[in-house]
């Protein structure tokens, strides 16, 4: 793997050509000069240019995430803005946002500015999105109007639910004046209490502490209460149970502005996943029953779900390694993301590769107010070339986070990407292949 | 014990972590070579050979002083070389990490590690650290097999067979290991189970694992052949789940009224230790138709079979 600055003028050549936008495919070549599309379709080139040959690959949108922690500031060890990056162009992603769960937290413009400024020169596009409450601590609301000014393009305490609904209502009301999202991670903490996995058939005979469905559907019933009371924008996050998608199915029909997204791993695994107590799968929310699962994938088909977003969580071996209850939750998952989608999406449910990049492309820019037209004549190149129908086994080689905490190393992928251009800069697999 | 060394290899699994689709088979060898070491056990000198120059490590990081006495009698029956380690002498309190522990000890040449654990597959993961042999003597609130596999034991001698007997097990089913692993191991020999007690104590899904429920003691033990009394363990009660001990005892407890609305004699057990008066009541623990002292001896003579078969047959000729 490598990451160069793109040379003034590059051809992807010969490849197909997939506009998410437009919902066209066609095949031909996009000139790009100085890190800016100048041109798309059928290309006679002079002078100078580098080609890069994308026959039988797939050009698109490069994907954007609005869900991954990147650990900067606090615990480096676990993974950097700058690894993040690496993680992220793996992945095809050109766009990421950031969870303020930092230490400290970004809670503050000037720690905002902190990502903004730290991130410039970097491969991909990071966007912070800023605390709900000072010090995620779910008393007082941060200066949402100052951190919007440094960057901020959301506000969240993800990790942290907002437990108090009167807190709540009021960071929904204040979002209204600096017409951003608010993304609540929705847990019940009382229902949850100690859980360590679903609370079900696996989690009984395990002896684990199981945690309801329950917790996640009644604070996102709240959520979805309160945000059409004020009419602000929600946005759902890591949705993982039925009940959940009821909620948000129902609302949905009157309140348009509500929104939602499901991460690739509750999409791929279900509880029974976990019998072998693979802390890995220790997730925040937990990964639930194959009932559950299949309703995901039914809500992702009928627009419930409107992205895709990897809650990509990095952590070192020793918060991983360890016995059940000690472990952290999260896994990485920016790496692994359109291999394991397009798996259970394309192959497995029927998807076609135009839906499903369309929920790593256009969708997630709509709900966080990004430019959508990434094909547009002039436009600062986002793209990624993807190889959709590559068969190979996801090893720790793919891995370019600084974290390795990835329950889907030897699992069969199908998809996988080539090249990711972003910020004139490019990122070439050029790893193992693991057919 | 000559006869012994033919059964070196027998079981399946290399370990013991729990009795989840643990094969029958293993059982009945683990049940049958019991008998055997319980004959040494009356014998004026209780020990054999067995386990000579094998190396077993007590590793407990949660207090349990009759399993850890049971065990440690057990090897030394066997002959085995045994080292303690506990909790409160150990190194994790220092900040070491589990990992750490485990891969220290085994580097100091061991052949096996009996392990109590307050979290559930912390045997499992232990497995994934070191090369020896892995006992489960308890994770959490998951398995507790030879803690079963004593009980079937000890009902195989009290009834001549495991298959079609009827066994009620009474408690906090919630926070018990003994009764997810003596649901494993008694329907995999073929008998039935129905689980008793308070109904927030007892997990709606294990009805999965294709037991009965019953949330009324008599018709329990209208139903069963034995009951298995497991200790209200208060300690693990961080809600007050049950509101008061009279309260229990009245809905719950066995006591000799009880028992006497039914006609048949039933066998009482208990994995101890007993809070007599509230689980059960003295005179029922020290009466006739409980086997509770039956249990521990049996404990001992199961754990050896335990100990012998998984690391049986290293010293003598490289066999294994
Ligand atoms: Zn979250």
């Amino acid at each position: 793997m490598s990451v160069q600055k793109l040379n003034s003028r590059v051809v992807l050549q010969n490849g197909t050509l997939l506009d998410p936008l437009s919902g066209e495919t066609f095949s031909g070549d996009i000139l790009i000069e100085n890190g800016k599309i100048a041109q798309i379709g059928k290309i006679l080139f002079d002078g100078e240019i580098e080609k890069i040959d994308c026959s039988g690959k797939v050009i698109t949108h490069g994907f954007c995430d609005l869900h991954v922690h990147f650990r900067e500031p606090g615990r480096e060890d676990k993974e950097t803005l700058e690894t993040g990056t690496l993680a992220a162009l793996a992945g095809g992603f050109t766009r990421v946002c950031v969870m303020p769960n930092t230490n400290p937290p970004l809670d503050s413009p000037e720690a905002i500015n902190f990502i903004t400024k730290k991130s410039e020169n970097l491969a991909v596009y990071i966007h912070p999105i800023g605390a709900i409450t000072k010090n995620q601590g779910g008393d007082d609301i941060t200066e949402m109007g100052l951190m919007k000014k440094e960057g901020a393009v959301a506000f969240s305490d993800d990790g942290l639910p907002v437990q108090d609904g009167s807190m709540m209502r009021i960071a929904l009301e204040y979002s209204n004046l600096v017409e951003l999202p608010i993304i609540n991670h929705a847990e019940d903490e009382c229902l949850r209490s100690n859980g360590l996995m679903n609370d079900g058939v696996v989690s009984s005979q395990l002896g684990l502490d199981g945690n309801l469905d329950l917790a996640e559907s009644v604070m996102i019933h709240r959520d979805l209460e309160l945000a059409s009371y004020t009419n602000a924008r929600l946005h759902i996050p890591h949705v993982s149970s039925s009940k959940s998608l009821d909620h948000i199915r129902k609302v949905k029909l009157v309140n348009h502005k509500v929104t939602a997204e499901v991460t690739p791993h509750h999409l791929y695994f279900n509880e029974e996943a976990l019998r072998d107590f693979n802390t890995n799968l220790k997730v925040a929310p937990p990964i639930r029953t194959e009932s559950d699962r299949l309703n995901l994938i039914k809500a992702v088909k009928d627009g419930t779900i409107d992205c895709i977003a990897t809650d990509h969580a990095p952590h070192t071996i020793e918060d991983k390694e360890t016995t059940f209850d000690l472990a952290s939750f999260g896994m990485i998952g920016l790496e692994s993301c359109f291999g394991a989608v397009s798996k259970v999406l394309i192959r497995d449910n029927g998807m076609s590769l135009l839906d499903v990049v369309r929920l790593l492309t256009v969708r997630p820019r709509a709900i966080m107010g990004f430019e959508k037209d990434l094909f547009k004549i002039g436009a600062e190149v986002e793209l990624a070339v993807i190889d959709p129908n590559f068969e190979y086994v996801f090893k720790k080689e793919n891995i370019k986070s600084r974290s390795v905490n990835s329950p889907y190393i030897g699992e069969k992928m199908i998809g996988k990407i080539n090249y990711t251009i972003s910020k004139n800069k490019i990122y070439k697999e050029v790893g193992v292949i693991n057919k | 014990m000559r006869n012994l060394n033919k059964k070196l290899n027998m079981l399946k699994n290399k370990h013991l972590l729990g009795l989840k689709e643990y094969p029958a088979k293993d059982l009945k060898t683990i049940i049958d070579t019991a008998y055997n070491f319980k004959t040494v056990l009356d014998r004026p000198i209780k020990k054999v050979p067995s386990l000579q120059g094998v190396t077993i490590v007590n590793l407990f990081f949660e207090n349990s002083t009759r399993t850890k006495i049971s065990f440690e009698l057990a090897q030394k029956r066997l002959s085995a070389d045994t080292v303690n380690f506990s909790a409160s002498s150990s190194s994790l309190k220092k900040g070491e990490s589990f990992k750490d522990t485990a891969q220290n000890i085994e580097s100091m040449k061991i052949d096996a590690v009996v392990m109590r654990h307050p979290t559930p597959g912390a045997a499992n993961h232990l497995t994934n650290f070191i090369d020896s042999v892995v006992i489960n003597a308890g994770d959490g609130t998951h398995e507790h097999p030879t803690q079963a596999i004593l009980d079937m034991m000890s009902l195989h001698e009290k009834f001549g067979k495991l298959k079609g007997l009827k066994v009620a097990i009474v408690g906090d089913i919630l926070h018990s290991r003994v009764a997810l692993s003596n649901i494993y191991g008694l329907t995999t020999m073929g008998a039935e189970v129905m689980l008793c007690g308070p109904s927030n104590l007892i997990p709606v899904h294990l009805k999965e694992l294709g037991v009965k429920v019953s949330y009324k003691i008599n018709e329990a033990l209208d139903w069963a052949d034995a009951v298995n009394v497991l200790r209200i363990q208060r300690e693990r009660m961080g809600k007050s789940l049950v509101p008061s001990i009279r309260e229990y005892r009245e809905m719950f407890g066995i006591t000799s009224k009880k028992l006497s609305l039914h006609k048949k004699e039933i066998v009482v057990m208990h994995p101890g230790p007993m809070n007599r008066g509230v689980e059960i009541d003295g005179d029922v623990a020290d009466g006739d138709q409980a086997i509770i002292l039956d249990q521990v001896l049996n404990g001992v003579a199961s754990r050896m079979s335990i100990l012998f078969l998984l690391c049986g047959g290293k010293n003598s000729d490289g066999e294994r």
